[in-house]
């Protein structure tokens, strides 16, 4: 056997740095030039950072593993309101905003993370449905305890200190850390074996892969980087409000990750970055009467996505407009490879799972017999 | 006394009043090739859930090389020694090919959760270990070339094949095979008499099969034993065996 084949330390799946990569640019070099961007744009950058570390985060979880969990704003919650509260006390300590901010981050990550571990060690037996309620029971059950903590603010809300406008940058640099953590993970053996429990589960224990094991660790780095997340929030809006982070916020999450594609890393990002743009746009451009519409768009537009994504009838314009070819022509262009000389495309690269089986393609196919066979068959009956 | 590499002792299991397998004795040597057949409903899948931990049997203990794996979770058993197929094949079908092998061989590295995080050295070395490794393995099936394709898209015969593979993968010392033959034509079974044949010696591994396929049973089983309605009925040589005219009446009816 002649086979030798080799890893080589390159970083794999460029593509998501890439985008994150540039939109990070592009807003760095207008904040430069034009001596410093707008406070209503830098919230809303920071509003798209933390919403595809949610997103990416809930991917995990929901895309890779496979089950269903509505919690995710719990996590949050919680990372907010510790990692906020620590950041208070430590203040007077530490002077420096970024050593400061770092801290937080770090403590509200793990205080979300303990919970996971917490929630997950009576939840993670559970399957489907059942998850989904009990995650859901404990994202309201973390929003109530806060509530009533005289410590916390109680139902004001706990004060927080806002970062300021450089917020979006350092928002920025946890988002990288969240991708190269997330994908490494994903092509790691831990990653596989989070895949395979996906896949079948009774196959995964059979083949010898500890399935609570592996469903702790999704759980637990999903919730680290909400906790994460949740810091984010906590220096951007003062006071933090436990209503936030209800219900509705995780299915807001969970609408991200599902229009991005189950598994799909490129796909959290674009999704969490086009709706939450829209979602701060509505919101600060309808005022009045106009607020009222801003649900009824907001749904229209995730109609739209829907329809796109599963019409049969749009099959045609959704490969004319396939982002994954155009990334891979792209590549192909940059790189000068040629066509001959690349590996097959890889059907299964992981960011890039079928989910849906393509029924179009199957009653499409042509069944009826060869002309040209019917052809042949005549000529050789005149020759006997 | 002789030891034997799996070794089950008066194994049981009841379904509430259904006795569904009772007092099952096998005694398999080490590098045998032995076969489990039985009439439909015998309890032939229901004696591999015992082995591999997804049931746990109600009376009984089996044992491998003098270790008592009775009432232990899959995953350890699997750890342990005794790998599985699947009657309805269960492949990791969003994977690739290579992946769903990987996965297999994840028990044998050793990079830690924070070194594949991190892409730390221990990483690059255990992944290029295991790459070469699951490789060599889908060599071996003829699946090398399709390794970047997804499970779900192969061809069924080599979706069965790919099982195996997985299944070789976690190094273990007793291959327990559902029914591999089922859904192949005559020219694949005979592929799969060698390939079973060669995987033995070139894995120095013991088979337990289940087949209802007479001539991957003839080509491959040094013994049997027949399972009807949960008991044994008959075991010994293949051909003795297949010769016993109680078998003959369980399987042809009177």
């Amino acid at each position: 056997m002649a086979i030798k084949t080799s890893v080589k330390p390159k970083i794999k799946n460029c593509t998501n740095y890439f985008i994150v990569g540039a939109f990070f640019l592009v807003f760095l070099i207008i904040d430069l030039a034009s001596g410093g961007l707008r406070n209503s744009s830098s919230i809303l950058l920071t509003k798209i950072a933390y919403s595809i570390i949610l997103a990416v985060s809930l991917n995990i979880v929901v895309g890779f593993l496979g089950e269903l969990s509505l919690g995710h704003a719990g996590f949050m919650c919680v990372g907010a309101y510790i990692g906020c509260f620590f950041e208070n006390i430590l203040a007077d300590i530490i002077p420096s905003k970024i050593l400061l901010i770092i801290a937080a981050m770090i403590i509200g990550g793990l205080a979300a993370a303990l919970s996971g571990i917490v929630i997950g060690i009576p939840t993670l037996r559970l399957k489907g449905d059942y998850l989904a309620i009990a995650t859901l029971a404990f994202g309201e059950i973390v929003r109530t305890i806060f509530k009533n903590q005289a410590v916390f603010g109680g139902a004001l809300g706990l004060t927080t200190h806002r970062y300021g406008k450089s917020l979006w940058i350092i928002a920025f640099a946890v988002v990288f850390i969240c991708l190269f953590i997330t994908q490494n993970l994903m092509l790691s053996k831990q990653g596989r074996a989070i895949k395979a429990i996906r896949d079948n589960e009774i196959a995964a224990r059979a083949m010898g892969v500890n399935v609570t094991y592996y469903k702790m660790v999704a759980f637990v780095i999903s919730a680290f980087f909400a906790g994460i997340a949740g810091v984010i929030y906590g220096n951007l809006i003062s006071p933090v409000s436990n209503t936030f982070f209800d219900f509705n916020y995780s299915i807001e999450i969970l609408v991200m990750v599902v229009l991005g594609g189950m598994g799909n890393i490129t796909g959290s990002i674009l999704a969490a970055t086009v709706l939450t743009f829209v979602n701060v746009k509505l919101t600060t451009q309808l005022s009045g009467d106009l607020a009222a519409l801003k649900n009824l768009i907001y749904a229209l537009i995730l109609i739209v996505i829907v329809v796109y994504n599963n019409a049969p009838a749009l099959r045609g314009l959704r490969e004319k407009l396939d982002f994954f070819k155009f990334v891979t022509g792209l590549k192909e262009k940059l790189f000068k490879k040629k066509p001959g000389d690349s590996e097959p495309p890889s059907t299964a690269s992981w960011d890039k799972i079928p989910t849906k089986i393509d029924m179009d393609a199957l009653l499409s196919t042509d069944v009826t017999p060869d002309k040209s066979f019917e052809a042949d068959k005549s000529a050789s009956r005149r020759k006997e | 006394m002789k030891e034997y590499l799996l070794e089950t002792k008066d194994l049981g299991i009841s379904f509430g009043g259904l006795k569904a397998v009772q007092n099952l004795s096998l005694k398999i040597e080490k590098g045998e090739l032995y076969g489990l057949i039985g009439p439909n409903g015998a309890g032939k899948t229901t004696v591999f859930n015992m082995l591999t931990g997804v049931y746990k049997p109600t009376t009984g203990s089996f044992l491998l090389e003098g270790k008592d794996l009775t009432g232990k979770a899959p995953a350890e058993i699997n750890r342990l020694g005794i790998a599985r197929t699947f009657q309805n094949i269960r492949l990791f079908s969003n994977m690739t090919v290579i992946d769903n092998v990987l996965t297999g061989l994840g028990n044998s590295s050793s990079c830690s959760l924070f070194e594949s995080v991190f892409r730390l050295p221990g990483y690059w070395k255990s992944e290029s270990a295991l790459r070469q490794e699951a490789r060599e393995l889908l060599d071996v099936f003829g699946l090398d070339a399709e390794r970047r394709t997804l499970a779900s898209a192969l061809p069924y015969g080599k979706q069965r094949k790919l099982e195996i593979a997985r299944a070789l993968a976690t190094h273990p010392k007793l291959l327990l095979l559902d029914e591999p033959a089922a859904g192949m034509n005559p020219q694949e079974t005979l592929e799969l008499t060698e390939t079973i044949k060669f995987i033995k010696d070139k894995f120095d591994i013991t088979v337990l099969l289940i087949e209802h396929d007479m001539n991957l049973v003839t080509g491959v089983c040094d013994r049997l034993t027949v399972l009807n309605f949960g008991t044994v009925l008959a075991e010994g040589n293949t051909s003795d065996v297949l010769h016993n005219p109680e078998v003959i009446k369980a399987y042809l009816g009177d």
